[in-house]
Parts: structure tokens; sequence; C-alpha cells
């Protein structure tokens, strides 16, 4: 479908000269984001290093003991090979500091918890280096809430928000991501052999095409039907859509006054800038 | 008559007036150093677009400092600038002037402003009410912004007062990038052209760049010919300046090939939307 083939030099042009504008008129030059050594982070490092000049992008590889020892060595041909400043920190100390005291803490308690201190990480590296954090979630994730709030949602800038995983594997190959990561299946790696489509019950390539229909060009519940996608497939995603919402927005703030914070006192983020 | 116009394809900071004016008048010194005769920047050049509750920090009076300095500015080139507009009784106008000889010859405050999709504009501005072309040492011009040049009606009523040179100021956000070129380039390229042909006018449009809130202003910027052939067309994306070269000889000429507007027929249009406005809304259907 047109909408989900994108033209990759227009798309480039924007979201390098996003990145560029937004460090840049903040009085900033650097970025820091988090290589996980999947796709999503890679494109996100190579789209920071053309904007900005690989100097000036500060790449941090984060692993915990059971993350899968490709994933680093992903993360280090992606740095290798767009030139950027990498370093590792490992979370296993202090993740598993926290859940001495939780011992029956579940799956999903654990991969929130990892989510969040590498977001720690990275924001105190912000610190550090003068830099803005770049968020790597893209809209598919986004739209199916498949984050952690807090944790690899939190972020500056997102330069890739707005791409279905379909475009950003479009982009990753037109701006020369390495092949092998390009190539493999996409896993948030918090257990041995996880990939997202079999945690998600379906394809990247079948959600997205569902979601450009249905938020994209608004299509009705009939029309998707009539398209082909089952009604388990779109109730289930609207439901999955609806639910993360949460996620999406600012916390939710109790309104007593005249003019309160993101309801009635409103200004761009950008103001001054 | 040749003129000689400047398209600024400008990248203003949001909210910042001080910075902005600077700028503009850094655009206007050169173009009077370089002896053009008219200077054309974006719609809300001096303030930067999406300004939400910022518009009453940033409105001007057209007798304030910053359009009194634009005005001495404009007895050596003409100007034409979209600003925040206050009025005396306090409504805040997304308005753009036409400046010649230090007076300002006409404002236009928009009519058509956009609240759907990524825009809130009507939450924010006073809508204006009118559409009149009016006369420059150029010639008969017509002002629009932004939305208004999608309104059939407004260049339409601009061409029949007169307008030979339809004048548009946009802030025009870029989205779409699953075709050849931007959709939003694409579209308005299709309405520049369109708007020209239909009227036997010149379209000068004018757009902004850079990005708020991570929207990118697409720029653009062009100069299509009554025959609806862009003839300059400013970067993508990115600031620049263009000089357009506008031949009265070619308006001549194409008026003469295809006499459009002398064959409109304005009183049955006008009797028909008479009729249309009392007849629409009488009749109730399920």
């Amino acid at each position: 479908m047109a909408g989900l083939t994108a033209n990759v030099n227009l798309l480039k042009q924007i979201l390098v000269g996003f990145v560029r504008d937004e460090v840049l008129k903040v009085g900033l030059c650097k970025v820091v984001l988090g290589l996980s050594g999947g796709i999503d982070s890679a494109l996100v490092a190579f789209i920071a290093a053309e904007a900005l000049g690989c100097e000036n992008v500060h790449a941090i590889c984060m692993p915990y003991k059971t993350s899968n020892p490709e994933s680093e060595a992903h993360a280090r041909l992606v740095a290798q090979a767009c030139g950027i400043c990498f370093s590792v920190v490992p979370i296993t100390p202090m993740v598993d500091a926290y859940f001495e005291n939780f011992q029956d803490a579940d799956q999903m308690r654990r991969g929130n918890k990892m989510a969040r201190e590498r977001m720690t990480i990275l924001f105190d590296h912000s610190a550090l280096h003068r830099a803005l954090v770049l968020g790597t979630s893209n809209k598919t994730e986004l739209l199916l809430g498949y984050g952690t709030l807090y944790g690899d949602m939190a972020s500056a800038l997102n330069p890739i928000g707005d791409l279905y995983k379909s475009h950003v594997w479009q982009l990753s190959e037109a701006m020369g991501v390495p092949q092998a990561v390009v190539d493999k299946k996409p896993s948030a790696d918090l257990w041995d052999g996880q990939t997202d489509e079999e945690e998600l019950g379906f394809s990247y390539h079948q959600v997205d095409a569902l979601l450009y229909r249905m938020i994209d060009c608004r299509l009705t519940y009939t029309e998707l039907i009539a398209e082909g996608f089952s009604s388990d497939f779109v109730d289930s995603i609207r439901l999955k859509i609806q639910k993360s919402h949460f996620k999406r927005r600012l916390p939710v703030i109790a309104k007593v006054s005249n003019r309160t914070i993101d309801i009635d006192f409103r200004y761009a983020r950008d103001w001054g800038m | 008559m040749k003129i000689n116009i400047v398209l600024a394809q400008i990248k203003p900071k949001l909210g910042c007036i001080v910075h902005n004016l600077a700028m503009i008048e850094g655009c206007i010194e050169r173009a009077i150093s370089e002896q053009h005769d008219l200077i054309i920047f974006p719609e809300l050049a001096l303030t930067g677009y999406f300004l939400k509750d910022l518009v009453p920090d940033v409105a001007v009076s057209m007798q304030s400092p910053e359009i009194i300095k634009i005005q001495e500015l404009s007895k050596k080139i003409s100007i034409v600038i979209g600003f925040v507009e206050e009025t005396i009784d306090h409504l805040f106008y997304n308005t753009a002037i036409y400046l010649e000889n230090g007076v300002i010859c006409h404002a236009h405050r928009k009519v058509y402003l956009p609240t759907y999709g990524l825009f809130d504009e009507q939450r924010y501005f006073a809508r204006g009410e009118q559409f009149r072309a009016f006369d420059t040492k150029f010639g008969r011009m017509g002002l629009l912004v932004c939305e208004d040049a999608w309104h059939l009606s407004a260049s339409y009523l601009l061409a029949m007062d007169g307008a030979t040179t339809l004048i548009c100021l946009s802030s025009s956000p870029g989205r779409g990038v699953d075709g050849e070129m931007l959709g939003s380039a694409a579209a308005w390229q299709k309405l520049n052209s369109t708007t020209a042909m239909f009227l036997n006018c010149r379209v000068l449009y004018c757009n902004r760049v850079g990005y708020e809130d991570g929207i990118n202003f697409w720029g653009g910027s062009e100069y299509v010919a009554p025959s609806g052939e862009s003839v300059i067309r400013a970067k993508i994306l990115q600031e620049d300046s263009i000089v357009a070269i506008l031949d009265d000889g070619i308006l001549r000429q194409e008026r003469i090939v295809s006499p459009l507007l002398r064959d409109e027929n304005l009183s049955i249009t006008f009797n028909e939307l008479q009729r249309i406005a009392t007849e629409r809304g009488k009749t109730w259907q399920a």
C-alpha cells in the first residue's frame, strides 16, 4: 500500500533536519541514545550521525545478564558503521540489587525495571555530555503500547515516532544500517529466544497494514472487514490502542484553577526557540 | 514593466519578535542593496506559527515600533509581511500587510482560520471579514494568508476585484512522504498553478521553513505565471531567497490568449449565490 511505502530520500531529509534543528535551537549540539542492537535504535543512530556529525552522538549499550550477546555485538557494529561514540553500561548490578528484595517479581516487572534503569542512565549521560536523549520508539509500538512508560518511551526527541515499523525497515536499508541488523527478527531481548512478533501474536507487516488504514486513513470498522482483516484482529488492535493511550499522554492533572497546565495553559515546547 | 520580487523563505523563531525582526530587517536591507522592488515574507514571519497561548504576548498594533520600523524601510522597497495584529478593541488577527512608500497600503486579516488536524487557529485568532484587491505602484494586487488560498471564492473575489497578482503568505506544515514529492508540496503546487491558470493571475507563494515541536515547514516558495507554469521555485525544507521577475508583457499575452476573466459573468454568479444563500438550509432531509 502506497502509504506504507515511503519516499526514503524525503523521509531522511525531514528526519535529519528535525534532529539538527531541534538540537541546535536549544543551544546544544549533542545527543545520547541507547543502542540495543535492534533496528530502531540503529536507524536513530544513523539519522543522528548525519544530522550532527558522528562525534556528537553518544550511544550506550546497556545489557542485562540475560541479554543475548549478539545484541551487544550488533550495537557495536552499528556504532562502528556510523562512526559514533560508543560505550557499554551493564545494568545487571542495579537491577539485581533491586530484585533481591522482590524475588517473586514477574517477567513484566523485571522488563519494565530494566527499561527504566536504562532510561535513568541515558538521562544521566545527557547531563554529563550536555546532550538531548533521543527516543527510538516507532509508531507501531507507540500505538500498540508495546513499550515501557518512563522507560524506553522516555526521550527529549523522537525522530522515528511517526514511522511504522515498515518505514523503519525501508529507511534503515536506504541509510546503510548493517544488513545483519536489518534482517534479524525484532526482539525486546528480555529473555532467550524472545521475538516481538511471537509475543504480539502477529507480524509487523500485518499490523502495519491494519494500523495504517485504521489510524491514518480512518477507515470504518466495516471498511476494514471489507479489506480482509478479521474482526478479532481489528477488535484486539483497537483495544490495544485504547488501553495503552495513557502511555502516550502526560500525567492527568486535576483542574482547580482557570489555567491548568496542558488543559488551558498551552504553549509549544519550542516556545522561544 | 518588469518588477523584481524577493520571496524570503525564512525560519522564524517561535515567539521571538526581537530576533525575527532583526532577521527580517537584514533581509530587507539586502534586498534594498540589490535594488529589488518588492520583498515578501511568510505568514506570521514576525512571530512563528504554533503560538497557542503566546498570541496575545506577541501581538503588535499597526502603530507599534516594530511595524513603524518596517514602514520606514518600505520607503526604499515595497514589503509584504505577516504578523499577529492586535486591534484597539483587543482582537487578535493573523494579518498580512502590504507596505510601500512608507505607508501601509493594505491589510488583510486571514479569513479562513483552519481548525482541524494539526491546526487550531480559530481558538486563538479572530476571523477577518474581507477580501479586497488594492492598488500598488506595481499594479493591482490581492493578499491571501495560507488557508485562504484553499477557498476558491477567496482568490476568485480578488481576481474579480481586479487583482492581477495574488500574493499568498504561508506557514504550511509538511506531511505525506509516500509520493514522489512531499504531499503538502504537491498539493500546494497544484493549487498555485490552478489558481493562476483559472484566474489569469500571477501567484506569488511565500512559505516558511524550520521546525516547531517536530512539525516541519516545507518552504518551496514559488512564482507561478498566469499560464500556471511555475517560473521559479525555492528549495524544499531549507532557508532560501529567490528573485522572481514579473513581466507585464507576459500577463498581457496570457490574457489575450485566454480571456477567461473578461468572459466571467459576475451577475450570473452573484444572482446564483444570492439564490443559494436564501435557499440553502431551508429544506431538511433525514
